[in-house]
């Protein structure tokens, strides 16, 4: 079962320059989303998720922000290297995307009509206002909102917040995007209206086949929502695996604490895990692996070389030296062979 | 059973909407109303509900940062509602107050050290020689050092940050902590840190915590018992194994069943909400719950249910459970 990859990242590295020099948020990530897919990118605050969707619409605030290296493929086209005005024939069109707060992205002095109709009129310039508000109202209806024809006429400060995003969700899929980009879209929402939402999401992945990248901190939302998982640490993926393997046999140690230290609502544990320390600034750390000063399995190599992502299996990648194969002999020289031969006998 | 160190009796807390030139009052927001509720000395009470529904104004009224429109709350013994400002601001130093964001709550411009001081200060706690050790020996409590005091807030990291909140809370030896989201603005990792925290002073230092949250993984975590709230009301209070176990209000089941488990094998019934949150200047008739409600009865949108205790020690705000 191999579908199409829709969109395929390659070695992306998207640099800011600040007074505290060159920081690279994102620092050469590649992976990919296939057709009809909802792929998921984890990690905590301030670890690159919103540089990597925003680098795919072409919206790094630049300066002080660039695209460095790499390229972004849609469809087979390079995104990274098209001018503004190319990018905005693409930007709804191809690849859309729905952001955390809807309030920030709708006009607040216009109303909601008016934003759904200019949407769908840029990139259909030959469509006549009818036209336009009949597939406005229609788009309204497939996400569920209530009264679409009054709603048409009223202004974003009406609104909840819940449909608030409904209208955003309408609004991206306006053009029938290929991708669809989902930075955070509930985070804002409580839980009754996050639960709607991400069922509107499923519910629409599954009918129009419109890939989602979809980007969280929340586990529980990745765990209910998606097939595939990427996981990011400080700027890199660190860990790429189907859902069911992520949860099940996590491999880079920061993915094993991170999903032991989320309190599972179904049970109760004496004490949370914890990982200790703190997740590090971004080019704070410039030799060895990124996790190595919070890592409890860490060795001397982790504090020299840069892992790379080793497989797990074909599907199944981490960036931990415990899956480098050619570490068994190290490791069984340094440690004495005792520490980590329990988990190389696993891998 | 343990004793009752807080008691709070028919609560109520309405906020005036004004408008136009002369600020006329225009109606009320009902954010508390009516709740009654105890806390036994030494547990924690988790009190979890959906954006707007009341939880931080409760905390607030019990600290009487608010002023109660109505109601009672008694401390340790003393009501509360019954003092001049001042002898509540005597008080105070039982009750202390963790809040979500520990940057706005910190003083950028203060030292850490003189950030721990004040509420030592403000209450004439100690001389300067014992106030400078006590700052050292609660930064060491909450896992912080000494060498951290001189430096300010904007050199820590938000876990970092939320210990010094906790530090501060502790500063004056209080009885009771009024935790308001205090890790919902930490990421996972370092959220697990400062839960573990809390629970281990709890049991250290023999507190008392309120909870206030709006993840219900992390409630159940720390709390003995958890009250849920909407649009102002109280809805539900129960042992927290129970309340997780069989939810009895329908709120609460939605609830609970929304919550995004993270585990992709977990198979469960899912009860959707239609329709949003109703405003709580214009709280339906009845059950605040019943335009949202999938069991909705007619009883539902005429009176309003009584809060009142259905299995031991659970109590339950629904007229489905009147016959009970
Ligand atoms: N405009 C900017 N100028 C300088 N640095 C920036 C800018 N925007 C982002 N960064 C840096 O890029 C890094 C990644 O930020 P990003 O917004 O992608 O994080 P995130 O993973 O989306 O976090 P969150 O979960 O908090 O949204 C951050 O550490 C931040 O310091
Ligand atoms: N000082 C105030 N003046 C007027 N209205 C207020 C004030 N404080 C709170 N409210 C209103 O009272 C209601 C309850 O607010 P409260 O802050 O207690 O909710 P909450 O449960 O803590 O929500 P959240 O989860 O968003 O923190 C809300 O409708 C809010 O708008
Ligand atoms: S009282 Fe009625 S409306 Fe309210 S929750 Fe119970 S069944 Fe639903
Ligand atoms: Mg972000
Ligand atoms: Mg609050």
């Amino acid at each position: 079962m191999s579908r199409k990859k829709i969109l395929e990242v390659k070695d992306l590295e998207t640099s800011f320059f600040t007074d505290d020099g060159r920081i690279a948020a994102v620092d050469h990530i590649s992976f990919s989303v296939e057709e009809g897919e909802i792929l998921a990118i984890v990690g905590e605050s301030g670890c690159g998720k919103s540089v990597t969707s925003l680098s795919i619409m072409g919206l790094v605030p630049s300066p002080p922000g660039k695209i460095t290296a790499g390229e972004i493929l849609l469809d087979g086209q390079n995104l990274a290297t098209l001018s503004e005005k190319e990018m905005r024939q693409i930007r709804g069109k191809d690849v859309a995307m729905i952001f955390q707060e809807p309030m920030t992205s709708l006009n607040p002095l216009f109303t909601i009509g008016n934003q759904m109709m200019e949407a769908i009129q840029i990139h259909n310039k030959t469509w006549t206002k009818k036209q336009a508000k009949e597939r406005a109202i229609e788009m309204m209806k497939l996400v569920g909102l209530p009264r679409a024809e009054e709603l048409f006429k009223e202004y974003p400060h009406q609104l909840s917040g819940g449909m608030r995003q409904r209208v955003m969700i309408a609004m991206a899929l306006v053009c029938d995007p290929k991708v669809l980009i989902a930075d955070e879209p509930t985070t804002a929402l409580d839980v009754t209206i996050q639960a709607q939402i991400l069922k509107l999401m499923k519910d629409l992945n599954i009918r129009l086949q419109t890939a989602v990248l979809l980007i969280t901190h929340d586990l529980g939302v990745v765990a209910e929502t998606c097939e595939r998982v990427i996981v990011m640490y400080a700027g890199q993926i660190v860990e790429q695996a189907p859902v069911q393997e992520i949860f099940k046999n996590p491999q880079h140690p920061y993915t094993k604490g991170l999903i032991q230290s989320v309190p599972d609502m179904r049970y109760k544990k004496d004490a949370l895990y914890s990982i200790p320390g703190n997740v590090p600034k971004p080019g704070s750390i410039q030799k060895g692996c990124r996790f190595a000063p919070r890592c409890e399995y860490a060795f001397p190599r982790c504090s020299e070389e840069n892992p790379e992502l080793y497989s797990k299996t074909k599907a199944h990648t981490a960036r931990c030296f415990l899956l480098d194969s050619e570490n068994e002999v190290v490791l069984h020289a340094e440690m004495g062979g005792q520490v980590n031969g329990e988990r190389i006998a696993e891998s | 059973m343990a004793n009752v160190l807080l008691k709070v009796e028919n609560l109520t807390k309405y906020f005036p909407i004004r408008a136009g030139m002369l600020a006329r009052k225009v109606g009320d927001v009902k954010a508390v109303n009516d709740i009654s509720f105890e806390v036994y000395e030494g547990e924690t009470l988790g009190i979890v509900g959906e954006s707007g529904c009341g939880k931080s104004t409760t905390g607030r009224v019990i600290m009487r940062l608010h002023e109660p429109t109505s109601g009672k709350v008694t401390f340790d013994g003393v009501e509360l509602t019954a003092l001049s400002s001042e002898e509540m601001r005597k008080v105070r130093r039982d009750i202390q107050m963790v809040f979500q964001d520990p940057y706005a709550s910190l003083n950028p411009r203060h030292t850490v050290e003189k950030i721990l001081e004040e509420p030592l200060i403000v209450h004439g706690i100690g001389s300067a020689e014992e106030r400078r050790r006590k700052v050292i020996e609660y930064l060491e409590v909450v896992g912080l050092s000494a060498y951290h005091a001189k430096r300010y807030p904007h050199q820590f990291s938000g876990g970092q940050r939320q210990r010094i909140g906790i530090a501060r809370a502790l500063m004056t030896n209080p009885k009771l902590i009024i935790a308001d989201e205090p890790v919902s603005a930490l990421d996972v990792s370092i959220q697990a840190q400062v839960l573990n925290l809390m629970q281990k002073l709890q049991e250290d230092l023999k507190l008392t915590y309120i909870f206030i949250a709006h993840d219900l993984g992390v409630v159940r975590h720390i709390s003995d018992r958890v009250a849920v709230m909407y649009l102002g009301s109280m809805v539900e209070l129960a042992a927290s194994e129970d309340l997780y176990a069989e939810p009895l209000h329908p709120y609460s089941q939605a609830l609970l069943s929304a919550v995004p488990i993270p585990d992709p094998n977990y198979e469960r019934e899912q009860v959707i909400l239609t329709g949003d949150i109703p405003s709580p200047s214009n709280p339906p008739t009845g059950c605040a719950f019943h335009t949202r409600c999938p069991m909705a009865m007619e009883v539902c949108k005429q009176q309003v249910p009584q809060f009142r205790q259905v299995k031991p020690g659970h109590s339950v705000a629904c007229h489905l459970y009147n016959d009970r």
